[in-house]
């Protein structure tokens, strides 16, 4: 009988299999452009956030009225002193956007985090499990989405009382039911593969099951989809400020600052737009690092 | 090989009685209306140590429902599934899992039966690992002694399946399934996926492996030409119930159900000159919710008669195990 042994060309064996994994995750990160755009993004922003005490030229949270509403330096009127303008009481937008970054990460990804751990466990049990389980995690997403998200976090918040942990919690506890539907849904189509019979035939438990044969499999969706949320989440934060119930003064985020530069677009665009970019530039940022976080999780893609 | 196995000597490693399995299809609006789809309708059949006992039918007729309940991933809704003297329909979670290091299975598609984000070692590796106490590196070094024997190569360790052709990726599937030492394989159309050149040497592969472990084999294809070169006995299937059950040799030169003789003419023959007039089959296969009454096949059948439509007939032993399913035999 022959044999059909013979090494495929397309993969190159020996040299890769001594480095260790750290090594290997480096050096597809350096080869990956946007994963690499990704990562000098995310670690810049968390670098100024840390740092922010020092990095800020001014005191965030200082008014000086006579400097009201000034614009960036290059512009007529604008000074070096306020190198991206002041803002409607006379406030630093640059030092603002830089203290503002803590804030604004911080609730960003860790309510991301909360969410999706919540949507994540309850997606699986319904999914994998279905029945009257199923029935029941269902029919509380489907009660959350009826629900006003909005309603829902000023009742939570009056309730509790606005701080940064609450706030967290709330923007967890009202977006985790668009992780739970997508993960349910992908694992129904995962666990109907042979290959989670073949599991099942080796005598693997539920949860080996789970965590080997259907969570890998289903991780790839559930990144894309969390990284674009960490925007959604910022600025779901910047209403709550805009409410009164968020972040409050004189702490800063970036959502405040924008729902703040709101009224003064029309004469005063940079007091909006600047915390805009900042948002948009970190999103874009975790964006990148998640896709190319899901191309390293898959090893088809190499 | 065959007529060693024909003598009484031969020991039944599973026994299957009066297997059921209905399926429930809720129809209409609201769902009121509930249809039966009776995909195995009443199975009875023996599995007889070191046999190669192919099942055949066409697709929808319950061979690959009956693969899984005789694995135990399936729990049937009537009858019983008796091996090494227990019934697995009646085991529990823990004791199946325990059976499992002695039922195997190996699946069609070698595609999608393997984990996309497991390695080979891993892969391999698994059952070992959930089921026997061995250290991280005595289960490598069976997986590579697996990986010898079904033909693969030890470089090929860390690899992930994507990496592999159809006829690779079976053979890891058939080293996963051989993990445990199991007694009996069910082989669900192992081959259909493959090409034409790569099945003979899966077949040849599954052929030395029985012979090397003393493996029972159940395989299930969907024609006669898959199975005549690895079976002993035939089962053929029409509409969830078995038709005929033979010796190999004896099915293909006297057939005595309609069906299997359709079956047996269906097949391409390569001399002009044996070239039997073709009797095709008419017809599609009946809707399984709604099995037409008395025999399954009468609606197809080119000899049926008032009787068929009426009266189901039962398997009857026509010569030494030779058991169909027919009020007029083919003589």
């Amino acid at each position: 009988m022959s044999m059909q042994t013979q090494v495929e060309p397309n993969v190159v064996e020996g040299t890769k299999k001594d480095k260790s994994r750290f090594l290997k995750i480096i050096q597809s990160l350096l080869k990956s452009k946007t994963g690499f755009i990704g990562f000098f993004i995310v670690l810049t922003v968390v670098f100024v956030g840390v740092f922010a005490n020092y990095l800020a030229p001014h005191d965030y949270a200082q008014t000086n009225v006579d400097n009201r509403l000034m614009p960036p330096f290059w512009m007529e009127g604008g000074s070096p002193e306020h190198i991206l303008g002041t803002d409607n009481l006379g406030r630093d937008v640059l030092s603002r956007i830089i203290i503002g970054s803590r804030v604004s990460l911080l609730v960003g990804v860790s309510s991301v985090i909360v969410a999706g751990f919540i949507g994540l466990v309850l997606g699986l049990i319904s999914g994998y499990y279905g029945k009257w389980i199923d029935q029941v995690i269902m029919r509380l997403v489907d009660s959350f989405l009826a629900i006003p998200n909005i309603l829902f976090m000023l009742i939570f918040l009056a309730v509790i009382g606005p701080s940064l942990a609450s706030i967290i919690i709330v923007l967890g506890f009202t977006t985790w039911v668009v992780y739970a539907r997508m993960v349910r849904s992908e694992t129904l189509s995962v666990k109907e593969r042979d290959y989670v019979k073949s599991a099942r035939a080796v005598g693997a438990s539920d949860f080996i099951i789970i965590r080997r044969y259907i969570l890998p499999n289903i991780i790839s969706s559930f990144i894309v989809i969390a990284t674009l949320n960490v925007a959604t989440t910022i600025i779901l934060e910047s209403s709550l400020s805009f409410l009164g119930l968020g972040i409050q003064p004189p702490e800063v985020s970036w959502g405040l600052m924008l729902s703040d530069g709101r009224d003064y677009l029309a004469t005063s665009w940079w007091v909006a737009t600047f915390p805009g970019l900042a948002i948009t530039i970190t999103v874009l940022g975790i964006i990148f690092l998640g896709d190319w976080l899901r191309d390293v999780l898959d090893p088809k893609i190499k | 090989m065959t007529t060693a196995l024909k003598k009484p000597s031969r020991k039944v490693l599973m026994e299957v009685r009066g297997l059921k399995k209905h399926f429930e299809i809720k129809k209409g609006t609201f769902k009121k209306e509930i249809v039966e789809v009776k995909a195995v309708d009443g199975v009875d059949f023996e599995i007889y140590e070191g046999e190669t006992l192919g099942i055949v039918g066409e697709s929808g007729c319950g061979k690959s429902t009956t693969g899984e309940m005789l694995l135990g991933l399936l729990k049937p809704t009537e009858g019983t599934v008796k091996f090494m003297g227990k019934d697995l329909t009646k085991l529990n979670k823990k004791e199946l899992r325990e059976i499992r290091k002695d039922i195997q299975v190996i699946f069609q598609d070698p595609y999608s039966s393997l984990n996309p984000r497991m390695t080979v070692e891993q892969i391999i590796g698994e059952p070992l690992q959930l089921h026997t106490s061995m250290s991280k590196q005595e289960i490598r070094e069976e997986v590579i002694r697996l990986m010898k024997v079904v033909g693969l190569n030890e470089e090929q360790l860390k690899r992930y399946p994507h990496e592999f052709s159809g006829g690779q990726r079976q053979r890891i599937g058939i080293a996963r399934a051989l993990a445990l030492k199991p007694k009996l394989i069910i082989c669900d159309e192992p081959v259909s996926a493959l090409d034409v050149s790569i099945q003979a040497q899966i077949l040849n592969l599954l052929k030395k492996l029985q012979k090397e472990f003393n493996l029972t084999l159940v395989f299930i294809a969907h024609g006669l030409p898959a199975v005549r070169h690895i079976s002993d006995r035939i089962a053929v299937m029409y509409l969830g119930k078995i038709v005929e059950i033979a010796e190999r040799d004896e099915l293909f030169a006297n057939p005595k159900h309609p069906y299997t003789e359709a079956l047996l003419s269906s097949i391409p023959v390569d001399h002009p000159r044996l070239r039997r007039k073709r009797e095709p089959l008419k017809g599609d296969l009946p809707n399984p919710a709604n099995p037409p009454g008395g025999c399954p096949f009468h609606t197809r059948c080119p000899y049926a008669q008032e009787i068929c439509k009426t009266s189901a007939p039962e398997l009857k032993d026509y010569h030494e195990g030779h058991l169909a399913a027919c009020h007029f035999p083919i003589e």
